[in-house]
């Protein structure tokens, strides 16, 4: 088992067996099938890939089509030109529809890099969330995203997936199992909580075993799924530790701590901190840099905990 | 259906669209009297569908991408027999299935939900292309306003149709030349819209809208057209068939009180 690899890597893997093993399945790029990895799909199935062109709002319109028409879609371009660009197709013409389109959009976040500020979509969780019936998943590593990849193909409707540019440590064994909407309770702990998705699942690890030495327990939750989200796993934490801290790579506001915020504030208030972009754009830089630059990284975990502590 | 018939169908759907908005006080009669005997060939001649198996495999779809003539595709749909005429009269208001915009969920015989201008067409293209990939017989069939041209994404799906070749899939454009604020040419120049199609790899047909027999020869034409997407601009009267609505922008989007739905209804050759 390779240590470390892109969600987007898996994705494209992901496709091609999922594509072996049900002819419904369509996939649609908008010429940028070398980087979301869709290219794998389409080298085993040209006549069920689709190149839309640099065209995001037809990319989406056509994958509603094609959806309505009763194909499982798969569409993806990045996740500014997904959520962010199409938004408006998105919504009406596959979320009020309930098409089965499956949204994978990868190089979400800073940690796109070099690109900058107009290529990292910080926004993208928030637009999701936002459209009634659309299902968020963020995987954290390449084992989740296969996995959650395929339970996205088997469940109808909409379902928005984000996926990283960046290769990230591998943190499941193979055999592991996700269910969407069913968070993975990564490490037990009795102290605090940090609920994590994405690429800050590895951060909060890091953090709490750091944070193990100076004699605190901490429970790691893996919200692979940002909606629905999983409100029991939320309470459980809440009343059983003394805060919580959330951990993602998008802005603060309306992504997964807004939705933990969600949950907690109505069933069961605790002192929260927000780990995420604080309502700023990215810019160019190596990601390890970037992370650091935003504060997204397992010191600023640690750091928040400690906050929660006073 | 032969003419006549096809001439009284667009009749009754002229007449069904006045009384549906009438009772709402609210909607869009102008571009859906503009597009009626477009709807009466589409829905009694040309398309192969069954009102009893919405759903039927294999049929004809059509697509409304200029979303807000919705009182004339339910008064279509309801004149077809796929949902009661008493229907129409709930268009709009709390609880009905005659959203403001059509909507697939609740709608028999609805093939996409649109109003958002623009997305029908690529919608449609996706259609067209699974069933190039499906073998499956069914066309499909969109129609859109002159002024819907405006929007980037009709573009995007033009393009991708004739990219693919979709050979099955025929755009009507309903060319009544007004939007909301005034003229198209006023607010933003769409001409010509034939030679933009063309060179964006359709075949093209100017036609009168408005004219049945044109109307059906135009459709022949585009199901013989092979390799390329058909494109039918026909040339109407936004408010068609009422005196005081025809041409007059003012009649997009508003409904007519009392006094005028029965001047409509009257000139129409219906009963009040």
């Amino acid at each position: 088992m390779a240590d470390k690899m892109a969600t987007r890597q898996a994705y494209g893997n992901t496709l091609a067996v999922l594509g072996s093993k049900d002819e419904n399945i369509v996939v649609l790029d908008a010429d940028l099938s070398g980087s979301t990895m869709t290219k794998v799909f389409a080298k085993e199935f040209p006549e069920r890939f689709f190149n839309i062109g640099i065209a995001e709002q037809n990319l989406y319109g056509i994958a509603a089509g094609m959806a309505i028409s009763g194909k499982t879609v798969f569409a993806s371009t990045f996740a500014m030109f997904a959520a962010g660009r199409a938004f408006e197709i998105i919504r009406n013409s596959i979320g009020y529809t309930g098409a089965n389109v499956k949204i994978c959009a990868t190089h979400a976040g800073v940690t796109v890099g070099e690109d900058g500020g107009s290529h990292q979509a910080i926004e993208d969780i928030a637009l999701m969330r936002s459209i009634p019936g659309m299902t968020v998943i963020n995987p954290s590593d390449g084992v989740s995203a296969a996995k959650l990849i395929e339970e996205a193909a088997a469940i109808a409707g909409p379902v928005y997936v984000r996926l990283g540019r960046a290769a990230v440590p591998i943190l499941y064994s193979e055999d592991s199992d996700f269910q969407i909407g069913k968070a993975i309770t990564l490490r037990e702990g009795s102290d605090f909580t940090v609920i994590a998705a994405g690429i800050m699942v590895n951060e909060a690890l890091l953090a709490a075993e750091t944070l193990s030495q100076q004699g605190l327990s901490i429970r790691v939750l893996d919200m692979h799924t940002i909606k629905p989200i999983d409100e029991e796993a939320i309470l459980k934490a809440a009343s059983e530790t003394k805060g919580i801290v959330t951990a993602e790579e998008h802005t603060v506001i309306g992504g997964l701590g807004s939705a933990v915020a969600e949950v907690t504030a109505k069933g069961h208030p605790v002192p929260m901190e927000f780990i995420g972009i604080k309502d700023v754009f990215g810019q160019s830089g190596k990601p390890d840099e970037l992370l650091k630059a935003y504060n997204l990284t397992a010191e600023d975990i640690v750091f928040a905990v400690g906050k929660l502590k006073r | 259906m032969d003419y006549e018939g096809l001439r009284e169908k667009a009749k009754d759907i002229r007449i069904d669209i006045i009384r549906a908005v009438y009772s709402a006080g609210s909607g869009h009669p102008g571009g859906s009297l503009s597009a009626a005997d477009i709807l009466a060939v589409l829905y009694f001649d040309e398309m192969k569908i069954d009102p009893k198996n919405p759903k039927m495999p294999g049929r004809d779809k059509f697509v409304l991408s200029k979303g807000h003539a919705s009182p004339g595709i339910y008064a279509a749909l309801a004149e077809r027999g796929f949902f009661n005429r008493d229907d129409l009269v709930t268009f709009r208001k709390m609880g009905s299935m005659l959203q403001g915009h059509p909507d697939m969920v609740k709608v028999p015989g609805i093939e996409m939900s649109t109003g958002s201008l623009g997305q029908g067409i690529s919608v449609a293209v996706g259609m067209a292309l699974t069933n190039k990939l499906d073998k499956d017989p069914g066309r499909i069939y969109v129609l859109l306003g002159d002024g819907e041209l405006q929007e980037g994404l009709v573009w995007e799906a033009f393009m991708s149709a004739a990219h693919y070749r979709l050979d099955n899939l025929t755009a009507v454009i309903d060319w009544n030349g007004l939007q909301i604020d005034g003229k198209n040419e006023d607010v933003m120049g769409v001409a010509p819209i034939d030679e933009k199609l063309k060179s964006f790899g359709w075949e093209t047909l100017n036609i009168d809208g408005h004219d049945i027999e044109a109307i059906e020869v135009a459709f022949a034409r585009a199901k013989a057209c092979k390799n390329k997407p058909f494109a039918i601009i026909a040339k109407t009267i936004k408010g068609k068939g009422v005196s005081f609505m025809e041409n007059d922008y003012s009649w997009h989007g508003k409904a007519p009180n009392g006094e005028q739905a029965r001047k409509a209804i009257e000139e129409l050759g219906g009963e009040w």
